[in-house]
């Protein structure tokens, strides 16, 4: 069975900003990026991938910057720019290359993440 | 753990390494012992851009496989050992070596093979096909002795063989059976264009050929006999018809497959047995075979969560693409072959440019249900957008594929660049270089930059480069894209006046009235400037979040592993000896790597992000200010020690460049701007490089604007001479706001100044003159941002809500293990990989 865990309130996710959760050893780079069409916060507004930037070889990508892209979510890189889509993790300039999604979840008004899966 | 499962994965190929990498992010590695069989003589590699193994790439630079992975994970590989049955009832498998393995849960990711159609000769020498390393080497070596390749078919796949067939200098013909190529994404008129513009490339194009043996030839070593009557002679042929999946393991076990081949899963990716998965272009899901890696990976991803018990459902994935064959852009989206009963076409074709764009729109003209693209897809985003999020089109859908606004006038500054020049110092690149990918089909700044690898390194002369391409291929007639990015079709100059005439304050607002989508890395940071140029807000404000770049965000600058530096302020330069001790101080208490920077400051290396504030802390307590060395804004105003001292100095130069520091220290601008302030013309200060130079004489100060040091050097033009200083400080507030208010994104003064119409003479007679009769406002904007100077560091402090950004896990007090320092001189310097790795296995981090 997948095990959630609770990494911080729900409070703590800013828009369209990212933050670095801790999920057994492991860096998760968690983003908020809100969709007027959905309203309130919810774990379809948050996405979760892995921290570490495969081209910088260092845990940065919760401080990249959101956007869209050829009508998919990304982030950039804050240290060589390549984008990465949140919702799979694949790099847009090299899609061979993909980074480990996470699944999300909202449980009284905690932010919950499970390893490695993920759509 | 004795009653620990074992899952095993038939097949490392880029799909199986992903469910892999998958794997070793989630808990379910834990609760299996993992097996994974390889039947190639190296672990996973990039299949995807294996072309690029013939300029240059080596097998190692390929891999997909992080140095260390399996030993990490506890993954046990084995490779150059093909599986080669499955017992079900025992659950085993056996592999070539005579291994048995046992498994409780199997995944299959084995891929595909390329098909070759069973004519006769098929067999016969330098008969080859195109998908492992080992096929590459063995086209090398048979091009040694070749001059004329064939490559069989004319799809994604044998392009890309056709293209690396020319780059080994061969000959090239493409074969294929349909009557176009891209037979599957293109209808006619699209491949009808798209074989023009790959035979203006040399390769000739045959198509409706169906071959019908191949024999001994006579000025070649084989001969392609066609079932019209005709034939090609050649030396090499490459089969590219096609991928079957490798379903014969699945076959021989008794697994359900479809009756053109394919294992069959369901949408968790089971295959007939529910201890068996299929993943990869091995599977079958809903009667398709998915060739390309994007749905692989997806596949992989439903696997990982089935193993915990969650349903994560593979439901089929979008196969529209684009991409650049031989050069040339070929998009394809959605029902590109209008196969939808009553759907409506828009075309648009350019035999000139040899471009061809199609709609595919619903029956009662409101949706778009797909489009092809050829010759140049730019608008594949938007189009993209409209086709899967069922976006209403606009009461004319043809006007998203025709041609907008001819060209803007031809920039002067590129044009006037030798072909010698060199534009990328990191990568090597000529302006000629970078002239000659234009002409051969890279026909946007991105393309160019992929291409040549100009600006991929440190990127310094990204504004360069978007000069010169612009101006080539507006010399070329082609139509220059001046858009910040797709998300606002303005300009950064266009911009700033929307953001001033519409007083609009923030880029949500501006986003809404200008925009589309929801912005990205290049038009949020440089939205986030231009309001900062022009409120002069704290830039850390709750509504300004996430515009920044990492530097501004966190007031520091951002290293190579993740760690920052810190830059207080040294108004020019001049420091009393307690305040550097202070810097000792707080350098030696925090291990910071120290060195003095080329802007007579002192550069503070290797803090992590939660140590920022605390820094600071102790930073602004000594009474320093941040330095804006993160920012586009006035770093430093360089000086030589002047007539206080020295013998030949006329005036006061490290007064003068005190008060200039202190007066524009809080303006942010297009770019970073650095000044220097010499006493005499001797001009120790070097102020003739910089963005502002003032060099004292006799009669006054001279005022010397837009020089540059970096990359590409330019004197600094001499502006005004013989100034005393309110007319020098009023000269200088005009042309800095003006330059704020006109210039592109991340364009120095420099590169300003040589693409301002009427140049030197135009903007001496705005500043001097008041040609436009801006100057009141001009310096009512400057002492706005002047009285509203705030250390953006103290304000920092003062706000915990700031102040919560600075930690690295929202969960942990931890800091980044990754983060790993080694001696070197006597300071701490980032520990290299090999170095991280061996801290690893000792456990020392």
């Amino acid at each position: 069975m997948a095990t959630w865990q609770a990494i911080c309130d729900v409070t703590e996710l800013l828009p369209n900003t990212g933050l670095c959760a801790l999920l057994d050893g492991q860096q998760v780079a968690v983003f908020y990026v809100p969709d007027p069409e959905l309203g309130e916060v919810c774990a379809r507004q948050v996405y979760a991938i892995s921290n570490f930037d495969p081209f910088g070889q260092a845990n940065v990508l919760s401080r990249g910057i959101c956007g869209d892209i050829d009508a998919q979510l990304v982030v950039a890189s804050p240290l060589y720019k390549q984008h990465f889509n949140l919702r799979t993790g694949v790099c847009l300039e090299n899609e061979a290359v993909a980074l480990p999604v996470y699944a999300v979840r909202i449980s009284q008004n905690k932010v919950e993440l499970a390893g490695g899966v993920g759509l | 753990m004795a009653t620990q499962k074992t899952l095993a994965i038939i097949g490392n190929g880029m799909v199986g390494q992903h469910f892999l990498a998958q794997l070793a992010a989630s808990p379910a590695l834990r609760d299996y012992h993992t097996v994974t069989f390889c039947e190639e003589p190296r672990p996973a590699y990039d299949r995807v851009h294996l072309s690029e193994f013939f300029a240059g790439k080596t097998a190692e630079d390929l891999s997909l496989v992080p140095p260390g992975f399996f030993e990490e994970h506890g993954i046990t590989l084995h490779l150059n050992d093909k599986a080669v049955a499955v017992d079900r009832q025992t659950k085993t498998i056996v592999s070539a070596k005579g291994q048995h393995i046992h498994y409780d849960k199997l995944v299959l990711a084995t891929g595909s093979y390329p098909f070759v159609p069973p004519v006769p000769g098929h067999d016969r020498p330098n008969c080859l096909v195109y998908r492992t390393i080992e096929d590459l080497e063995a086209m090398v070596k048979a091009a040694q002795t070749a001059k004329v390749g064939v490559v069989v078919g004319g799809g994604l796949l044998g392009l890309e063989a056709a293209k690396a067939l020319t780059d080994l200098g061969l000959q090239t013909h493409v074969v294929e059976f349909a009557p176009r190529l891209m037979a599957v994404q293109l209808d006619d008129e699209g491949g009808a264009i798209l074989r023009r513009k790959i035979e203006g490339l040399g390769v000739r194009v045959h198509t409706s050929k169906n071959t019908s043996e191949i024999t001994d030839g006579e000025s070649c070593v084989n001969k392609m006999c066609f079932a019209d009557g005709e034939a090609l002679e050649t030396d090499l042929i490459l089969f590219s018809a096609g991928i079957r999946p490798r379903d014969e393991l699945a076959r021989s076990c008794g697994l359900e497959v479809g009756a053109r081949g394919g294992i069959v899963i369901d949408n968790q990716c089971r295959t007939s047995d529910a201890d068996i998965y299929a993943i990869g272009e091995c599977a079958l899901w809903n009667g398709m075979i998915y060739g390309l890696v994007a749905p692989g990976y997806a596949m992989a991803r439903t696997v990982v969560a089935d193993l915990q018990n969650q349903a994560v459902p593979f439901t089929g994935a979008d196969m529209s693409t684009k991409l650049k064959l031989m050069g040339v852009d070929v998009a394809s989206i959605g029902d590109a072959h209008a196969k939808t009963p009553g759907a409506l076409t828009y075309s648009y074709q350019n035999g000139g440019s040899q471009v061809y764009k199609r709609l595919v729109v619903s029956a009662d003209n409101t949706h778009l249900l797909g489009a092809v693209l050829v010759g140049e897809a730019s608008e594949y985003g938007t189009l993209l957008h409209y086709c899967l999020n069922g976006i209403e089109l606009p009461a004319n859908p043809e006007s998203l594929i025709l041609p907008q606004q001819p060209a803007t006038p031809v920039a002067l500054g590129a044009d006037a660049l030798p072909d010698s020049a060199q534009l990328c110092s990191c990568f090597d690149v000529s302006k000629g270089e970078v002239c000659s990918a234009i002409a051969n089909g890279y026909l946007t700044l991105g393309e160019v930059k992929a291409a040549t690898k100009a600006s991929t390194g440190c990127g310094g002369c990204s504004a360069l480069l978007k000069s010169v391409v612009d101006a080539q291929l507006a010399k070329q007639g082609y139509e220059v894209n001046t858009d910040l990015c797709g998300h606002f079709a303005y300009t950064r100059q266009a911009l700033y006046h929307l953001v001033r005439i519409g007083q609009l304050r923030t880029f949500d607002a501006l986003l809404a009235k200008h925009g589309t989508g929801k912005g990205c890395d290049i038009c949020k940071p440089a939205v986030a400037n231009i309001l900062a140029s022009y409120w002069n807000e704290h830039i850390l404000e709750p509504v300004h979040w996430g515009l920044q770049d990492s530097n501004d965000t966190y007031l520091a600058n951002i290293q190579k592993d993740g760690t920052y530096s810190i830059v207080p302020r040294i108004p020019g330069g001049e420091i009393k000896p307690d305040m550097l001790i202070v810097l000792g101080e707080v350098g030696k208490k925090y291990r910071l790597y120290t060195k003095i920077t080329g802007g007579q400051r002192i550069d503070l290396f290797g803090a992590r992000l939660e140590q920022l504030p605390d820094i600071w802390q102790e930073l602004i307590a000594a009474g320093f200010e941040t330095g804006h060395a993160y920012g586009k804004s006035l770093r430093t105003v360089k000086s030589c020690v002047g007539s206080t001292w020295c013998r030949y100095g006329v005036a006061d130069s490290v007064g003068l460049a005190i008060e200039l520091e202190n007066r524009y220290k809080g303006l942010r601008s297009p770019h970073k701007l650095k000044f220097a302030v010499s006493g005499c013309t001797r001009e120790c200060a070097e102020a003739q490089s910089k963005d502002i130079g003032v060099i004292a004489t006799e009669n006054g100060w001279n005022l010397y604007i837009c020089g540059n040091g970096g990359m590409k050097p330019r004197h600094a033009d001499l502006f005004a001479t013989g100034l005393d200083k309110d007319t020098l400080i009023r000269y200088i507030d005009r042309l800095l706001i003006f330059y704020v208010r006109t210039a592109d994104r991340l364009q120095r003064t420099s590169v300003w100044l040589d693409n301002l119409e009427g140049g030197l003479a135009y903007l001496k007679s705005v500043v001097m003159e008041d040609s436009l009769g801006l100057s009141d406002e001009l310096e009512q904007q400057m002492r706005h941002v002047i009285e509203t100077y705030q250390c953006e560091w103290k304000a920092t402090l003062a706000d915990g809500n700031k102040l919560k950004r600075f930690r690295h896990f929202v969960n942990s007090s931890q800091p980044d293990s990754n983060v790993l320092f080694v001696e070197e001189r006597g300071q701490p310097r980032p520990a290299l990989p090999e170095e991280k790795r061996h801290f690893k296995l000792v456990g020392v981090a």
